[in-house]
């Protein structure tokens, strides 16, 4: 199986990369490639230049500090999994990055790519929605922040530029008396998420102070479900307060259907993983 | 893009099984026809192509990598381990031991990658539990086997690694 020809690049530095881009707009960058290189191979993408990110040294690594977690564009998901500031820091990143792929794809594909790529079952977009922080990105005009909240727009479609890179994505880290978890339905032959739902609970005391609540896998993108994050906080987290926390969580969804998963099983999903992620949580 | 630009050449070199080897191939050679066409190692199997089965499993640089899932062009200048490298003055890695001792192949077809994968399975965690083991294979498929005697196979070989260390 042949991929359409294209020129490679290997751009030491993120400036060089984006004149690349700047120059070709149909170029590509290449990271992880474990989404990019299969779509190349069914032709199902045919980009005419590959901008390969591996030799730029300032976008390697992971760094946990007191407030948040920064994940440089070329860290690959073992590279999280295995830091031992990033993995105690932020424990629902080592749970969702478990359940990505296989060993393969967990230990070239990138938590960064994933965000960028926005694949409407991807794991990473709905656990970095449920942490919040900002995507940094470098294009021609300088460096920009885009809040998590506002980088995904729709299947495969978020608010980058072609033009521009992704340096990193910095994490929020919650407070101390903070729970998570990630639940996943997958399917059962692709791995992907039918149904992901990721949560994030500030807890004062028993009860829930602050909620961020996110789902993948069901609709064109991954979306916070504020409908129940508005609805648990201020509650004890008891399965009662969950179960009338998630009684609206599919209202002003479009959900997705298809021939493994029709639109009404998906929509029971959500409700069921929903339960689960938030009586899940952990400190 | 015109034929001149599609046909043209580069030069890749990486260290495979501790040899220099070189190829000129294109920018879109992937990684495991430049080992299997250009280099002659055909241990490397190509089953799936859509980087779902794992016969192309090798090592690059100490990381588990499907060869039909890279481009030969992203390895210039890597370290790549493939199962021909495994087997020292006719002695077999642990790991291949553990496949013959346990019976842990049928056909024979997914027996590269899987053992690929296991060599990287134990060096992360040299004593894995079955469900560890079941985990780290997942992105490796046998359709023989039903892969009971390859987690016997996996397991023998942690055995024999952690008694001769």
């Amino acid at each position: 199986m042949f991929p359409g020809a294209f020129t490679y690049s290997r751009p030491a530095t993120v400036s060089d990369a984006v004149a690349l881009l700047v120059d070709n707009p149909d170029a590509k960058i290449l990271a992880g490639g474990h989404s990019l290189v299969p779509a190349m191979k069914l032709r199902l993408a045919m980009p005419s230049a590959l901008v390969d990110l591996r030799d730029i040294t300032e976008l390697q690594g992971v760094e946990a500090s007191d407030d948040s977690v920064t994940i440089r564009a070329m860290a690959t998901y073992n590279d999280v999994r295995d830091h031992e500031g990033a993995a105690a820091a932020l424990p629902i990143l080592v749970e969702a990055i478990n359940v990505v792929g296989d060993a393969q794809v967990r230990d070239h594909g990138t938590l960064v790519g994933s965000l960028v790529h926005n694949d409407p079952a991807a794991d990473l977009t709905a656990v970095a929605l449920a942490l919040g922080g900002d995507v940094h990105a470098t294009g021609p005009n300088g460096d920009r922040s885009i809040s998590l909240d506002d980088f995904f727009v729709d299947l495969w479609t978020t608010t980058l530029e072609p033009d521009e890179v992704v340096t990193h994505v910095t994490l929020n880290r919650p407070s101390q008396h903070s729970r998570m978890a990630y639940r996943k339905f997958a399917h059962p032959a692709s791995g992907y998420a039918i149904v992901g739902v990721a949560a994030v609970l500030g807890m004062d005391g028993d009860t829930v102070s602050q909620a961020r609540v996110a789902l993948t896998g069901a609709a064109s993108t991954a979306t916070r479900l504020s409908s129940v994050e508005t609805a648990i906080t201020g509650q004890a987290l008891t399965e009662e307060s969950v179960e009338a926390a998630i009684r609206d969580v599919t209202a002003g969804l479009t959900i997705n259907g298809d021939q493994f998963a029709p639109e009404a099983y998906r929509a029971h999903l959500v409700e069921v993983l929903t339960k689960r992620a938030l009586l899940g949580t952990q400190a | 893009m015109t034929d001149t630009e599609q046909m043209q050449k580069t030069l890749v070199s990486m260290t495979v099984n501790g040899v220099e080897r070189s190829a000129e191939v294109e920018s879109r050679t992937l990684l495991v026809h430049y080992l299997r066409d250009h280099l002659g190692l055909t241990g490397t199997h190509v089953g799936c192509d859509t980087s779902q089965c794992g016969a192309c499993v090798v090592n690059v640089d100490g990381r588990t990598t499907k060869a039909c899932t890279f481009f030969a062009v992203q390895v210039q200048g890597a370290t790549v381990e493939t199962i021909e490298g495994l087997a020292h003055d006719g002695v077999y890695h642990p790991v291949q031991e553990g496949f013959w001792e346990e019976h842990g192949l049928q056909c024979g077809y997914c027996t590269p990658g899987m053992i690929m994968s296991s060599v990287s399975l134990l060096k992360r965690n040299p004593n894995p539990t079955d469900a560890e083991i079941r985990h780290e294979l997942e992105g490796n498929i046998c359709r023989c086997t039903g892969y009971e005697n390859i987690v016997r196979s996996v397991r023998y070989a942690a055995e024999k690694v952690r008694a001769g260390s």
